[in-house]
């Protein structure tokens, strides 16, 4: 029992005690890792986070890291802190599903760069998170491998795409988690589970061994359970690649430095622009009241609230759904039955490859590629994809007039508290609705952050306040956004994460 | 913009090569009209003067150094092919009987 206490008390710790404790000889990476693996056999039965768990060269990496830290060899701030990569990412050696079948069982030959980097911090890798089938989704609903389900209420959506990366974290499976964001991906799912994802600004982080969606909107990022590791996380991602064409020529920001800042609470001078159209009707009331009380703490901590309006985002969703299919449907033209994964044969190449796509991708990708190939067809090209570019450039004015007068702009992350398992798998257009506030930044390619702004007084589910900053400037996202979070903490006497319900434990497989 | 019909959505699907019983064109095709009719608010702007973005944060003669990195042996690329003979991938024949 003393044991069992022990191991729960080292995956509550943040992912920067980990750090801490390890760098001081208190815990051994061994010991982190395998009190993870053990918290994944227990619960993720029920909560499937995880498509694939990396158990033994996890523990390899932390034992050599073990080895090195006693052998008094320099480490990286984070080695030994065991993470979950989303599976929409490549990894050498280990499976890569991208949430479809049409790759299930694929070993990729080579490392993303982000995988690499994540080797090179030393960083044990616990295993693949669960998503939608390349990240098409808000609930993780369409994983070909089955759902994720939310650690505050099994029946519920963990939200989505990347459910698995954010439920393994609020489920205290891993401390750190990488996802993918190409409407809300990151934010939305850490809004549902109460925790805090980061999209970077555009260009970012590599995208290198990514499996692309929509490539003018994808970016990858960092998700954690608050905000200091979530930017301790940022930094080993982050940085030039010359191997991705998109990626930025400027170093990462100063996000630690910014989340520590930050953590003193004060917002003094800080001018914060809540987006009028990101609010009001369609947002349940809880979530309101959630965002409302956060913005009253700035308030008290000095910051000064203004109220921007961004006129032309009631076209966001419509131009996103049309660009994101598009550009999928040009992306996931690569998955032919030639060079890797699924085969379906039949008599020549063409009809094999309409075959293997009927078998391999679910309902919702067979849409969205019909619906990109359409928005892409002749005589359609300017009214569909021409028109949904234009819309880009004028959520960017709105973007660049709203920044103009404050630093920061804020809204609810989500509509509305996650909703049950089943409930709009059936209405794309209701499913589509969740990523309304997630959507323009991904348009304008600028940098968002959700953090947890309480649970909704009418059912106890938590409510995510999001944060955006202009393009390159994400170090405001840890700035403000940490020193929310701990005015918040300090208001709740303790972070949110741990008021989650205890999870049934399946005690057999813990047993050693 | 018009709205999708079933047939439509036949000749799309041939053209994106994925393979429709008739209970996938049903389901689908409600679907995708609805859809199609939910972006259709697009065209209150299609007509405005405005540049469009194709890519968020401008770039352009992106360039790097010409110098060989290690790449992937034939082997490691040919390893998770459905079917490799001889150094190539091996598929099934190129232009049908109709062809």
């Amino acid at each position: 029992m003393s044991d069992t206490t022990a191991a729960d008390r080292l995956v509550r710790m943040t992912a920067a005690e980990m750090a801490d404790a390890l760098a001081a000889g208190e815990i051994t990476s061994t010991a982190l890792t395998q009190a993870h693996l053990d918290r994944i056999a227990a619960v993720d039965g029920d909560v499937h986070a995880f498509l694939y768990v990396n158990t033994d060269r996890a523990l390899e990496t932390a034992s050599a890291v073990d080895a090195d830290r006693a052998a008094g060899v320099s480490l990286p701030r984070l080695a030994g802190v065991p993470i979950g990569i989303k599976d929409v990412l490549v990894t050498k050696g280990l499976p890569t599903t991208a949430g479809s079948r049409i790759l299930e069982g694929w070993i990729p030959p080579y490392d993303s760069t982000v995988a690499s980097k994540v080797r090179e911090a030393r960083m044990p890798i616990l295993g693949k998170t669960n998503m939608d089938e390349f990240a098409m989704g808000s609930s993780t609903e369409h994983s070909a491998f089955g759902p994720t389900h939310n650690p505050w209420d099994l029946d519920r959506i963990p939200g989505g795409s990347g459910g698995g990366s954010a439920a393994a974290l609020a489920a205290f499976e891993s401390p750190l988690t990488i996802g993918s964001d190409t409407g809300g991906s990151i934010r939305q799912p850490a809004a549902v589970t109460a925790t805090v994802g980061v999209k970077p600004t555009y260009g970012g982080v590599s995208r290198y061994g990514a499996i692309a969606l929509a490539s003018s909107l994808d970016q990858l990022g960092p998700c954690g359970r608050t905000v200091l590791d979530t930017a301790l996380l940022h930094e080993v991602m982050g940085g030039h690649d010359p191997m991705d064409a998109t990626s930025l020529r400027e170093p990462v920001a100063g996000a630690v430095a910014a989340a520590l800042e930050g953590a003193s609470g004060d917002l003094t001078g800080v001018r914060i622009g809540v987006i009028k159209e990101l609010g009001g009707e369609g947002y349940q009331d809880g979530v309101r009241q959630r965002f409302e009380e956060a913005l009253d703490a700035a308030r008290r901590a000095g910051a000064e609230i203004v109220e921007v309006s961004c006129p032309s985002f009631v076209y966001a969703l419509a131009a996103y759904y049309l660009i994101l299919p598009a550009e999928a449907s040009s992306n996931l033209a690569k998955f032919d039955g030639v060079r890797f994964g699924l085969r379906v044969e039949r008599d020549t190449i063409e009809r094999t490859m309409a075959a293997t796509r009927a078998q391999g991708f679910g309902d919702e990708v067979k849409r969205r590629v019909i619906l990109g190939t359409y928005a892409l067809s002749a005589g359609y090209y300017d009214a569909y994809y021409g028109s949904a570019q234009k819309v880009r450039t004028l959520i960017q004015r709105d973007f660049d007039a709203a920044f103009a007068r404050a630093h920061v702009l804020v809204s609810p992350t989500a509509p509305t508290t996650p909703f049950k398992l089943g409930e709009r798998i059936d209405d794309p257009l209701a499913m589509y609705l969740n990523d309304v506030a997630t959507i323009p930044a991904n348009l304008a390619g600028i940098p968002g952050m959700s953090i947890p702004a309480g649970l909704a007084p009418e059912d106890g589910l938590p409510v995510g306040f999001q944060l955006l900053a202009p393009a390159h400037e994400d170090a405001r996202l840890y700035r403000v956004g940490g020193a929310i979070e701990a005015l918040l903490t300090a208001a709740w006497g303790g972070p949110l994460s741990a008021q989650a319900p205890r999870l049934a434990t399946t005690t057999a497989e813990v047993a050693k | 913009m018009s709205s999708l019909e079933r047939a439509d959505v036949a000749r799309l699907a041939a053209l994106a090569r994925i393979d429709m019983t008739d209970s996938d064109l049903d389901r689908l095709s409600g679907q995708l009209s609805a859809i199609v009719d939910a972006v259709a608010t697009l065209e209150e702007v299609a007509d405005a003067d405005v540049p469009a973005t194709s890519h968020p944060i401008p770039m352009a003669n992106v360039e790097r150094e010409d110098v060989v990195i290690p790449s992937l042996t034939p082997e490691e690329a040919l390893a998770a092919a459905p079917q490799a003979e001889g150094g190539r991938y091996r598929v099934p024949q190129i232009l049908g009987e109709d062809a």
